[in-house]
């Protein structure tokens, strides 16, 4: 079966002359459909850079991606902007939520980005939201919100619009163990289909073993796959 | 999206507030001032619009309406003689002096009007008719006349008798004008008569009134007129326009309700702009995420451009709102002066409109800028 993603030789830059610095010097993975893959390693070694020009979020100076089988670089902005609205759905490490909608309205927010009229989107995302344990919750506000029922709407609104790839950055870097714990096993029982691929990006040794698959970098380069996580430790 | 970008503006309750708070001070300040300012200039013009005449011919070194410079009687025979003229009335405009009952002065604008055909009559009778102008001392005051007086314990009305330099002026009639800039009363007599009143110096007409021939259009007649050396004749139009502007170069008037707008629109700008700036630059981490979720530039600018239009609509609606409520209560008292014509709304929206424009244009700068891959940081 042909991967879901495919990242051949990535180099991206910032800065020009004197200040140019390599985030990424030529990293390659691919990611499956069906499965859960974290991409780990020290801070600093390119891992959101990675996940940025994956998505289309940031451009790239050399090398090939290819996301369900669309060339990003042979893709105009608008084109990945559509196309990232349709395909893609984001967790953030700093959740992101709109302090100023309550959760159903921030869950609908892919819905409404895609055209969904304003009823419609919210009863989607309040019966979402009621799935993974918010249903009394639904009209609070995310400072009324625990910083693990911030991430649960956080994973409701990522997978409102049913993307076919989910992005997540440290989600559980602000969350303590036990939450952090939690946030996973939802995330992996909710997110996870035979036709979707979550790439989690994190440091936090202790939810390794949810992955089905490792990619391990450093410094901007990937410098190992492993497909064994129970028994991955850090070099 | 659309409703997502009103929430968030609703929602931003202090920054809302100080929104709307600066765009209505600001629509209230300008739209206050500048009605006031017209207010002022057309109390200037309250002689021209009082008398209303086609056409005033008047000294060629008279420069508006309200500079009195006298004509010789003989003037009025060469304006008749002017082809195109269907007739051409004297008019007597003075400053006097009316000593009340009770012993005090006030000083007046004693009006002489043509004594067959009262022609410039006060267009509002409140009291009295303008026929008995023609009984022995006979004069109408106006409304200002009324309230002065009262002021000074003195009821004026049908009967009631002051003294103008010295002669006796019964007053027959109550009439409603406009006031003019300086506040003194108008009082109306037939020329004739006010030749009697007046200083003996002073015994000598203030402007010729004419009326074209039918078919003759009054700029036409006064071009005509102007060929008279000595003679100044104008249309009521030009004259209306002359002396506001007169007053607009030759006082203070404009400078001081001028820095007053300015200086609104400033604070308009300073507090509606960087608030909505504010609101932006809060907004910027959850914009960027929106762009990350595939939120297009169109979709964005369409959220600020609401968010920014829909606060200047609301305290645009407000400012003149409450201008209009402060213009029903002077109006009402008749000061300070009041006049909104619609050039002032107007005005008033294209600032708001501007300033509106101003603080989106930044917020969209800063989107536009703004990489969707910030979000991760
Ligand atoms: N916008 C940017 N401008 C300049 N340098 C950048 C920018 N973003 C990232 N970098 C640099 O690129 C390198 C990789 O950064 P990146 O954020 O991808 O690391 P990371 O693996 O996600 O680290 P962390 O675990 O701390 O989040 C770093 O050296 C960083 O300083
Ligand atoms: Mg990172």
């Amino acid at each position: 079966m042909k991967p879901a993603i495919r990242v051949e030789n990535v180099v991206k830059t910032f800065g020009v002359g004197e200040a140019r610095s390599f985030a990424l010097k030529g990293a390659s993975f691919e990611a499956r459909f069906g499965e859960l893959l974290m991409i780990v390693g020290p801070s600093g070694c390119g891992k959101t850079t990675l996940l940025s020009v994956v998505c289309g979020t940031l451009n790239f100076d050399s090398g090939r991606i290819e996301v369900f089988d669309h060339d990003l670089s042979a893709m105009s902005t608008g084109e990945i902007t559509r196309f990232r609205c349709k395909n893609i759905g984001f967790i953030f490490q700093q959740f992101n939520l709109i302090p100023t909608l309550t959760a159903v309205e921030n869950a609908s927010v892919p819905l409404l980005l895609n055209g969904h009229g304003t009823r419609g989107a919210e009863k989607t995302a309040a019966a979402l939201l009621d799935q993974v344990g918010l249903g009394g919750k639904i009209h609070s506000y995310p400072n009324q919100l625990s910083g693990g029922q911030q991430q649960r709407v956080a994973i409701t609104r990522a997978l409102a619009h049913d993307p076919r790839l989910v992005l997540c950055d440290e989600p559980t870097s602000s969350l303590d163990a036990a939450t952090g714990k939690k946030t996973l096993e939802l995330l992996k029982e909710r997110a996870l289909e035979p036709d979707r691929c979550v790439i989690i990006v994190t440091h936090d040794s202790r939810i390794y073993h949810y992955a089905d698959r490792i990619v391990e970098m450093e410094d901007g380069h990937v410098i190992g796959i492993h497909e064994d996580p129970k028994n991955f430790h850090h070099a | 999206m659309l409703r997502i970008a009103l929430k968030m503006l609703f929602r931003d309750r202090a920054k809302y507030a100080m929104l709307i708070g600066g765009l209505t001070f600001c629509s209230l300040l300008m739209g206050q001032q500048t009605s006031v300012f017209c207010g002022l200039m057309m109390w200037t013009t309250a002689l021209v619009r009082n008398i209303g005449a086609q056409v005033w011919v008047m000294d060629a070194k008279a420069e508006q309406a309200n500079e009195v410079v006298a004509l010789r009687q003989i003037e009025l025979d060469r304006v008749r003689s002017v082809p195109g003229v269907a007739w051409a009335v004297p008019l007597y405009v003075g400053i006097e002096q009316a000593r009340l009952s009770d012993g005090s002065f006030q000083n007046i604008q004693l009006i002489g009007l043509d004594t067959g055909t009262f022609t410039g009559r006060p267009m509002r009778m409140t009291e009295g008719r303008i026929e008995d102008l023609r009984l022995p001392s006979a004069v109408i005051v106006d409304q200002v006349a009324v309230a002065k007086f009262h002021k000074k314990g003195i009821t004026l009305k049908i009967g009631s008798v002051f003294e103008v330099n010295d002669k006796e002026a019964r007053v027959v009639g109550i009439c409603h004008v406009a006031r003019s800039f300086l506040g003194q009363p108008y009082v109306y007599t037939t020329f004739d008569r006010a030749m009697e009143f007046a200083r003996p110096q002073r015994k000598l007409l203030t402007f010729v009134l004419v009326e074209p021939l039918p078919g003759l259009s009054p700029e036409e007649l006064s071009a005509r007129i102007n060929k008279l050396p000595g003679l100044r004749a104008v249309t009521l139009d030009q004259l209306f326009w002359e002396t506001a502007i007169w007053y607009i170069k030759n006082t203070g008037i404009p400078i001081s309700f001028g820095t007053v707008v300015i200086l609104g629109i400033i604070v308009g700008i300073g507090v509606s702009g960087q608030t909505f700036y504010l609101f932006v630059h809060d907004n910027l981490r959850y914009l960027a995420a929106f762009k990350a979720m595939g939120a297009r530039m169109p979709t964005l600018a369409a959220m600020v451009l609401l968010q920014a239009f829909f606060v200047g609509f609301v305290g645009y609606g407000l400012g003149m709102g409450l201008t209009a409520w402060f213009g029903s209560a002077v109006l009402r008292a008749e000061q300070p002066p009041f006049f909104m014509p619609w050039q002032i709304p107007v005005f008033v929206a294209a600032v708001i409109l501007f300033i509106c424009t101003f603080s989106a244009a930044i917020g969209l700068i800063k989107i536009a800028r703004l990489e969707p891959a910030v979000v991760f940081r």
